[in-house]
């Protein structure tokens, strides 16, 4: 599958989407690339449904191995969690873990109605049982192998696809 | 030798003692980090899993009530368990000495130990004796550094003023037996400040206050002229007896900053002041409670910016 393309996986992720929205739905993208994502995503489906964000540095299985990020972002949920559909956005859906733990940051908010997880590439690898209930596209890449959505000056979306150190 | 202390090899904060050699990199990433942690206060459920398991201990060698508090709250928003030891009235009256103290501590599993103590270099010395897993967190030794309350004096001026770069700040009051101006002092000119200020009659000025960097003003109103921010200094009551001063309302009339001497500060200027504050001594209560004042929010960014170290030298061993 081609995925050169972001805004393609953009649109594909729409029209999955689209059918589904509610006025009790809200956007929640996770730093950095799920923010980007979930913008467009937002900007695209032409409603006007609350968006927030979240850095997950606070809720990584890892840091007593890594230490803290270096660079956090401030989580910002501008409004109520309790009873809304959420739809949570990242980038690149991998081992899960990631997801694992916006999810538990996003429950300090509030409980949910329900979250349901889009993701620009699912590129397999999972080592936890999630899943993504919308992707731009499915893969399955190799371990070594790394996908990365970046985004240029121009606010340009790309997706890199390199075959790593292997 | 301090900074080596401070850091892991590949740069990262290990212990927090002092600000001095501290890299403008470590300063703004604690503010950096400290401002992800405000929305956390904020929300309904206060608190992150970051250190859930850790043991904290707070060993307060010397009294304060708040800065033992915003410890305390800080470490358990981040989860940790927290020990509160007021070692004043214990162990080290029986005889102990402080590295016996932490070392019974750390057999009792410890993490972390935020360290308050009268003498200059305890927070150093229990930071060289300690295994690999430990961090220590400076919370005010001797006259010599106040570290955490620098940086969230820090992020309150970055807060409200967006940065260090065209800023002058006025520090007033008794400098000489304060570590807390030390710490500003040292942070303001790492991250860039041009043009920093001491106010003080010469009897509250260190010797060596020259060597510092800053500029010496023995005026007030001179002193805070033009400052985009005003810290105020305690005076501590207990530097009366020495002489050093003939009174507290001698004091108040020459030193303590009063609406009417604001006004010579720019109108925009913030106000500060480390607590706890004597009303009527070195700040007027119009000053204290008025529309530049800031020193509220001081205390809430107190417990970001703790957050933010604990959960840096925390997370250093990795």
């Amino acid at each position: 599958m081609n995925i050169d393309n972001p805004n393609q996986l953009i649109d594909r992720l729409v029209a999955q989407i689209a059918p589904l929205m509610q006025d009790d739905c809200a956007f929640v993208g996770i730093h950095s690339g799920g923010v980007w994502v979930m913008e467009a995503l937002a900007e695209r489906l032409g409603r006007d449904l609350p968006t927030g964000t979240l850095d997950i540095s606070f809720y990584r299985d890892d840091f007593s191995r890594i230490g803290l990020h270096p660079e956090v972002k401030p989580s910002q949920i501008p409004f109520d969690v309790e009873n809304r559909h959420v739809l949570l956005v990242d980038d690149v859906l991998y081992t899960g873990r990631t997801v694992r733990a916006a999810m538990n940051l996003l429950f300090d908010y509030g409980r949910p109605a329900s979250i349901r997880l889009a993701v620009l590439v699912d590129r397999g690898g999972r080592e936890l049982p999630i899943c993504a209930d919308f992707a731009g596209a499915r893969l399955e890449l190799a371990p070594g192998q790394h996908v990365a959505l970046l985004r240029d000056d121009a606010g340009e979306l790309h997706l890199s696809l390199n075959q790593g150190a292997a | 030798m301090s900074a080596n202390l401070q850091l892991t090899p590949d740069g990262r904060l290990r212990h927090l003692l002092t600000l001095e050699g501290l890299p403008a990199r470590i300063l703004t990433q604690i503010l950096d980090t400290a401002e992800s942690f405000i929305p956390v206060g904020e929300r309904e459920l206060k608190k992150v899993p970051l250190l859930r398991g850790k043991a904290v201990f707070n060993l307060f060698f010397e009294n304060s009530t708040r800065t033992r508090t915003t410890f305390e709250i800080a470490a358990k928003r981040l989860s940790a368990d927290v020990i509160n030891l007021n070692i004043a009235t214990s162990a080290t009256n029986k005889g102990e000495t402080l590295l016996d103290t932490v070392a019974n501590l750390s057999a009792m599993q410890a993490d972390m130990f935020v360290v308050r103590h009268a003498s200059s270099g305890a927070p150093h010395l229990i930071a060289r004796h300690v295994a690999p897993h430990i961090s220590v967190v400076n919370a005010g030794d001797g006259r010599c550094a106040h570290p955490t309350q620098g940086l969230l004096d820090m992020f309150t001026i970055r807060h409200y003023k967006g940065g260090f770069h065209n800023l002058r700040v006025a520090i007033v009051g008794d400098v000489l037996h304060s570590r807390v101006a030390r710490s500003q002092i040292h942070a303001l000119t790492t991250l860039g400040c041009p043009e920093v200020r001491v106010v003080a009659p010469k009897t509250l000025l260190p010797r060596d206050v020259d060597s510092m960097g800053v500029h010496v003003h023995h005026k007030m109103e001179t002193g805070i002229k033009d400052c985009d921010v005003v810290i105020m200094l305690r005076l501590q009551n207990e530097r009366m007896q020495g002489a050093l001063l003939p009174s507290a309302g001698e004091y108040y009339k020459y030193w303590g900053l009063t609406p009417d001497k604001l006004k010579r500060a720019k109108p925009d200027a913030i106000v500060m002041h480390p607590g706890p504050m004597n009303r009527g001594v070195e700040i007027d209560s119009d000053v204290a409670d008025g529309k530049h004042s800031v020193i509220l929010p001081q205390v809430t960014f107190g417990i970001a910016v703790r957050m933010a170290v604990m959960s840096m030298v925390a997370g250093s061993g990795a």
